[in-house]
């Protein structure tokens, strides 16, 4: 019975590491190679699906460009010269973080520029609201007005 | 200028809504094609006929074409097929890329139904398709005399596609 048990252990823990094996199908030099193949995987788009990365899209197109930049990074070709390869073909497009370029300038500072005119706003708005709370804040009564108040009171409490 | 302040809020709505009603008519599978104005890629791929014969750039030059990407897995370039029939028959010089295909399955394709392509190029391992940035077929582009790639277009070339824009563009190149 404990060889039994034994054996169907065994079984599936080979099992296992076959079902492992099938997923990753690429193997790498080391474990900084695995990396970049992820991280340029997952910063790249696929120009079928358009709303996926390459490592995430099951389309042919992405298949393909998964073994391409395998292949690259197993030729030692760095990273710049793998995303200028890809931009060569599809256009800035399959990078999700575009280049800063004359056409992307508002793509990248457009946010900060924004957040700057709201600041502008915002200050300008507290400003006057504190300029007008000032006027309307000047209750000091001149001479005049004083001797017409008590006047009023003094004739009030005389009533 | 109190009033002008006031208005703020609707012209900023106004320019949203031209911008978003713009978005409606843009086509977001339609992407610049980061080869045009540049060589077409250089290759040395077998014919579909006849795996003897090899096909390089050189074979490419010389005349304006356009160069159709396609493949027997390729449901729309199936409605394609008859366009580009006529368009050869026309006398407009297409060659054809058998892209990621089976090369038994595209000639039994040009036999059924027939074959428009002057030069006929078996991209099985989807090397010169991946050098082209093709992620769709049919891709279809228009090479100039020199082997320059000028223009391409993404999806089914119909009737309606090459009248408005494709023909002017190709006797453009011709004409050259």
């Amino acid at each position: 019975m404990r060889r039994v048990l034994w054996l169907i252990s065994a079984l599936f823990a080979a099992w296992a590491s076959m079902a492992v094996a099938a997923i990753d199908t690429y193997e790498f030099a080391d474990e900084a190679q695995r990396q970049r193949f992820r991280v340029l995987t997952e910063e790249l788009r696929c120009p079928k699906c358009q709303n996926q990365n390459i490592a995430d899209s099951n389309a042919p197109i992405a298949n393909d460009l998964r073994r391409e930049i395998h292949r690259m990074l197993d030729e030692g070709q760095n990273d710049e010269q793998i995303v200028d390869y890809l931009v060569a073909r599809y256009g800035d497009f399959v990078m999700y973080r575009p280049p800063l370029t004359g056409k992307t300038l508002l793509l990248w500072f457009g946010p900060a520029l924004l957040l700057l005119l709201a600041l502008l706003v915002l200050i300008s708005v507290v400003r006057r609201r504190k300029a007008s709370v000032q006027t309307t804040d000047n209750t000091a009564l001149s001479a005049a007005e004083r001797e017409r108040l008590s006047h009023l009171l003094d004739k009030k409490s005389h009533d | 200028m109190r009033r002008a302040i006031l208005l703020l809020p609707l012209a900023i709505f106004l320019l949203v809504a031209v911008f978003l009603y713009r978005g409606l008519f843009l086509n977001p599978t339609e992407l610049p094609s980061a080869l045009v104005g540049k060589p077409f890629p250089a290759f040395d791929l077998p014919s579909v006929d006849d795996p003897a014969n090899r096909i390089t750039l050189a074979d490419l030059k010389g005349k304006a074409a356009l160069v159709n990407v396609w493949g027997t897995w390729c449901v729309s370039c199936r409605v394609e097929h008859p366009v580009l029939n006529k368009l050869a028959e026309q006398g407009v010089v297409i060659h054809g890329v058998n892209y990621k295909d089976i090369n038994a399955d595209a000639i039994q394709w040009l036999k059924d139904f027939h074959n428009p392509y002057q030069l006929n190029i078996n991209d099985e391992q989807g090397g010169l398709g991946l050098d082209l940035g093709v992620y769709g077929a049919p891709e279809t582009f228009l090479v100039d005399k020199q082997g320059i790639i000028r223009d391409k277009f993404v999806g089914v070339i119909d009737e309606r596609v090459w009248r408005e824009s494709l023909a002017a563009k190709y006797q453009a190149l011709v004409d050259e």
